[in-house]
This record gives structure tokens, C-alpha cells and sequence, in this order.
């Protein structure tokens, strides 16, 4: 399997992509975040259908949507009771967008099904190079930020007593929230980013008692995902994506009955 | 000697249809253990939030002696039953100086005294959200007392707890008050909590306050009359 190219990317990528999903995650679940990470996923669709329209990479198009948006959601900061409703108007409306760019740009279906769903199999050594760089970015920004973006995700009172600048530190998580949304959207599709960024951390919440045991808890299971997705999808030519869903929900389902009893 | 640590001056607060604080004006010096009481509404937790600077008063200032640390124990916080953190890595949190994710040796030994103090070391493993009342609000003092605060700020920490469970909290903020020089303000509706732990009172009224020592005060009618 190993001796093929494209299976060497499809494992390189997917490799990196669990890591920072796996992290990610367990500030997103801190944060009460994954409605919001759901929508920075439409929003994606629609950059990366954008980016076809106007000749771009999808990749360039997604990472401009994500990021301006995410600046613009931190700094409205709206109060959690309007912001559900918000969020979910707003990413229809990314979602409609996303379908017309798409077919103002005359491409065919297929580009679509790969942008929602997905197309590890199918990147090559340069896409392979912009998860890396991608990955790397966000892993330096979140070194640098781990402490207080860890006080703040877990104890939002407790952090802006500190004096930590909550502000400064959620916008700019959501920027690399938007990185990792885009960078993951390359190997599960936009559609399917909810299940590496917030199933495997969403276990983790229930199996792991500190934020270092929940980051390595998630990454492990999203790299189990990822490896054995992959697999699975070579051996039976079945979609990657689904098998990584598959198995995302039996970690976590798996999770919830073990730890029922306590 | 006497060395003053906060010192608030004139200070008003006006919210639409209601202004709060009527020039209000006090010093806290280090080692008191002052009790700021008063019915609902009247601004205790907005006087606290001034102090913490998270509202800016409409006149007046607060001054604080330079390098002075705050902690604050809330009287609200949301940690739901399903809260994932340990005790110990709740408390770890406030441990903001070290830059790296890991914590330093030396943070690990200011972490396993204070939990040690408080009293929870037996239950550091337990998850914050799985505990009692009464071992939350331990948690949350050793939170905020784990980097060495000069002053504590505590806003009704007791009005869930028990008698006993009152009066454990309290002990413990007693002895860091006494063995570790620690300055408290503690917001309360309890008379019999202030009269026991606390030198002064700051009693705040709809327009006016009184300020005193709490030796002269005999029973809580004599509070109400001031
Ligand atoms: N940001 C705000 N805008 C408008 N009004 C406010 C604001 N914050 C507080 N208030 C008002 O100021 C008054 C004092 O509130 P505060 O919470 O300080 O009272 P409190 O003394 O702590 O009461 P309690 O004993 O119930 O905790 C209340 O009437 C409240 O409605
Ligand atoms: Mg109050």
C-alpha cells in the first residue's frame, strides 16, 4: 500500500491533521465551541467554491472566508443566547453562497462532492506541503498561547480575572481555528470536519481529567481514524471520509458506555 | 505599621434608572479581613468588579499599592456536572507564569502545597465537576490563592454550604489571612460569619455606607442602625 504515492500524501496529511484536530478539539469542546467550528466548516464551502470561481486554489479561498469571518465572529463576540441562532442563519446562507459560486464557475459535480466530502486519496506532494506548513502554523500559535488559552477555554471567569486579554486570545484562536477547519477540510471534506475536530475531543471530555490527557486522548483517536480509515478505504475503494466517521463514533459511543457508571 | 493596600475614593457607579455608591470612600490595609455587607442589589458585586477592574466607575478612583496580586473567588461559576477537570488541573490553571504547557518543578511544589492547605489532596483526581459544594468552593480557593495573591477577594463563597462546610472555608481563609499575611474582602449576608473571621465591616446601604470596626459591633441590630 505504502508503495504508492498518493497513499504516502493521503498518510502524511492525514497524519498531521489528526494532530491538529486533536488539539484544537479539546479547546472547541472547552469552549462550547462546535456549533461555531460547524459553521466555520460551511464557510469554508463556500471560500473554496469561491476560489474555483475566481480561478484560485479552493484552498486559498477557504483560508480567506475562514479567517475574515472568524476575526469578524470574535469581534462581534455576541452573547451566547443569540449566537446559536445567529450562526445557524449565517452558515445557511455561506452554505447557498458556496452553491453559487460553484455553478456560476461552470465546474462539474464531482468538485463539489470533493470540497463537502473530501479527497485525501486524490492530493498530491504540494497539497501534502500546505498541511504541513498549515499544521505547523497553527501548533506555533497554539505553543505560544497554550496557557492562557487553556485558563480561558476552562475557566473564562477565572482567566479574565487574571487579566488575561480574553478577547485577544479568542480572536485569535478562531483565526487558527479557521486554518485547522481549512487544512482538515482537505482530507474529511468540509462537511465531515465536525467528526475529526469534535468527536475525538468530545470522548476525550469524558475519558480524561486534564487538558494535556484530553489533547492526547483526541489525537490518538483521530489519528486510529485517520490510519485505519485510510486503510479501510484502499482495501475495500469504499469513501475514506465515511470509515473515519464510522469509526469516530465508535470511540465515542464506545466512551460514553464505559464511563457511564461514573 | 500600618501599610495600606487599596484605596478607594469618591467612588460612584450610575446604571441607567439607578446610581450606586454615594461617593463611596475606604482604605483596605494589609491583614484586614474585611466583610463588605448589605442587602440584594445594593452594589456589592459591582463594588467588586470595580475593584477587579471589569467595570470603569462613573467618578471616582481605586487605587492599589504597586504589585499588589488579586485572587477572587466568584460568586457565580458555571462548572456543570460534566466538566472534564481534575481538581488538581483546575487549579493548576491560574498558574499563568511559566510560558511552556508543562508546568515547572517549581510550579508543581506551589501546586501540591496549596492543595496540601486547602486540604484536597486526597481528592485532587476528582473531577471538579463530580464534587461537593463544599469541595468546589475549597477548589476554587486554592485556585485563586495558588500563585501567592497579596489580597483575596471573595464574593458570598459560604451561601451554599452548610454550617460545618461554612466554617472549614473560612478557617482556611482565616489561616492564610493570619499565617501568610493574606488581605481578605469577603462579600457576605452573614452576620455571624463577619462577626467571627473579619476586623471590619463596610456596610453598604441604598445611599449611604457605614464603615467601622467590627469589635463595636454587638448584635446585628446595631449593624442595621449604622
Ligand atoms: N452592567 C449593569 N448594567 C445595569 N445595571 C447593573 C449592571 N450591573 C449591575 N447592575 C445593577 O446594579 C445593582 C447592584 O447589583 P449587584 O450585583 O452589584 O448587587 P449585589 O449587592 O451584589 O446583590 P446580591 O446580594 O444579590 O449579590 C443591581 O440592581 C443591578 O441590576
Ligand atoms: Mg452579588
Amino acid at each position: 500500500m505504502f508503495s504508492f504515492e498518493f497513499m504516502q500524501n493521503a498518510y502524511i496529511a492525514g497524519t498531521f491533521i489528526a494532530i491538529i484536530c486533536g488539539i484544537m478539539g479539546v479547546y472547541v469542546v472547552g469552549r462550547n465551541m462546535s456549533f461555531l467550528s460547524h459553521m466555520l466548516s460551511e464557510i469554508g464551502f463556500s471560500g473554496a467554491a469561491f476560489g474555483i470561481f475566481m480561478g484560485w486554489q479552493a484552498l486559498s479561498g477557504m483560508l480567506l472566508f475562514t479567517i475574515v469571518s472568524s476575526i469578524l465572529i470574535g469581534k462581534m463576540s455576541v452573547q451566547a443566547s443569540k449566537r446559536e441562532s445567529a450562526i445557524s442563519a449565517v452558515s445557511s446562507l455561506f452554505l447557498g453562497l458556496g452553491i453559487l459560486f460553484l455553478s456560476i464557475s461552470n465546474k462539474n459535480v464531482s468538485y463539489a462532492t470533493n470540497i463537502l466530502f473530501g479527497s485525501v486519496i486524490g492530493i498530491g506532494r504540494d497539497e501534502v506541503n500546505q498541511v504541513l506548513l498549515l499544521t505547523i502554523i497553527s501548533l506555533v500559535f497554539i505553543l505560544f498561547l497554550y496557557r492562557p488559552l487553556k485558563y480561558d477555554s476552562f475557566d473564562h471567569i477565572g482567566a479574565s480575572v487574571k487579566g488575561i486579554h480574553t478577547n485577544f486570545v479568542s480572536i485569535l484562536f478562531l483565526v487558527v481555528l479557521a486554518l485547522s477547519v481549512s487544512t482538515a477540510a482537505q482530507i474529511v471534506g468540509s462537511l465531515l470536519i465536525f467528526v475529526l475536530l469534535t468527536l475525538p475531543a468530545a470522548a476525550a471530555k469524558i475519558v480524561a481529567k486534564t487538558v494535556s490527557g484530553m489533547m492526547l486522548f483526541a489525537i490518538s483517536a483521530a489519528l486510529i481514524g485517520v490510519w485505519l480509515g485510510l486503510y479501510l478505504g484502499y482495501v475495500t475503494n469504499w469513501p475514506v471520509s465515511f470509515f473515519i466517521a464510522l469509526i469516530e463514533c465508535v470511540i465515542y459511543f464506545g466512551s460514553m458506555i464505559i464511563k457511564k457508571d461514573n | 505599621m500600618t501599610e495600606t493596600l487599596v484605596q478607594v475614593q469618591k467612588l460612584a457607579m450610575d446604571f441607567p434608572g439607578q446610581k450606586l455608591f454615594n461617593n463611596l470612600s475606604f482604605d483596605v490595609d494589609r491583614r484586614d479581613f474585611l466583610s463588605i455587607i448589605g442587602e440584594n442589589g445594593v452594589g456589592k458585586t459591582t463594588l467588586i468588579r470595580a475593584l477587579l477592574n471589569q467595570v470603569k466607575p462613573t467618578s471616582g478612583s481605586i487605587k492599589f499599592r504597586k504589585g499588589t496580586k488579586v485572587g477572587y473567588v466568584p460568586q457565580f461559576r458555571n462548572i456543570e456536572r460534566d466538566y472534564p477537570l481534575s481538581i488538581r488541573d483546575f487549579v493548576a490553571l491560574n498558574l499563568q507564569n511559566g510560558k511552556m504547557p508543562w508546568l515547572s518543578k517549581m510550579e508543581r511544589t506551589q501546586l501540591d502545597e496549596i492543595l496540601e492547605e486547602t486540604d484536597l489532596v486526597d481528592i485532587q483526581n476528582t473531577r471538579i465537576g463530580r464534587a461537593s459544594g463544599g469541595q468546589k468552593q475549597k477548589a476554587y480557593l486554592a485556585q485563586a490563592l495558588v500563585d501567592n495573591p497579596d489580597l483575596l477577594i471573595l464574593d458570598e463563597s459560604t451561601a451554599s454550604l452548610d454550617t460545618v462546610r461554612k466554617y472549614e472555608l473560612f478557617n482556611l481563609v482565616q489561616h492564610f489571612n493570619q499565617q501568610h499575611d493574606l488581605t481578605v474582602i469577603s462579600v457576605t449576608h452573614d452576620f455571624d460569619l463577619m462577626q467571627r473571621y473579619s476586623n471590619r465591616y463596610l456596610m453598604l446601604k441604598e445611599d449611604h455606607y457605614a464603615l467601622g470596626e467590627v469589635a463595636d459591633i454587638k448584635n446585628e441590630e446595631d449593624l442595621l442602625d449604622v
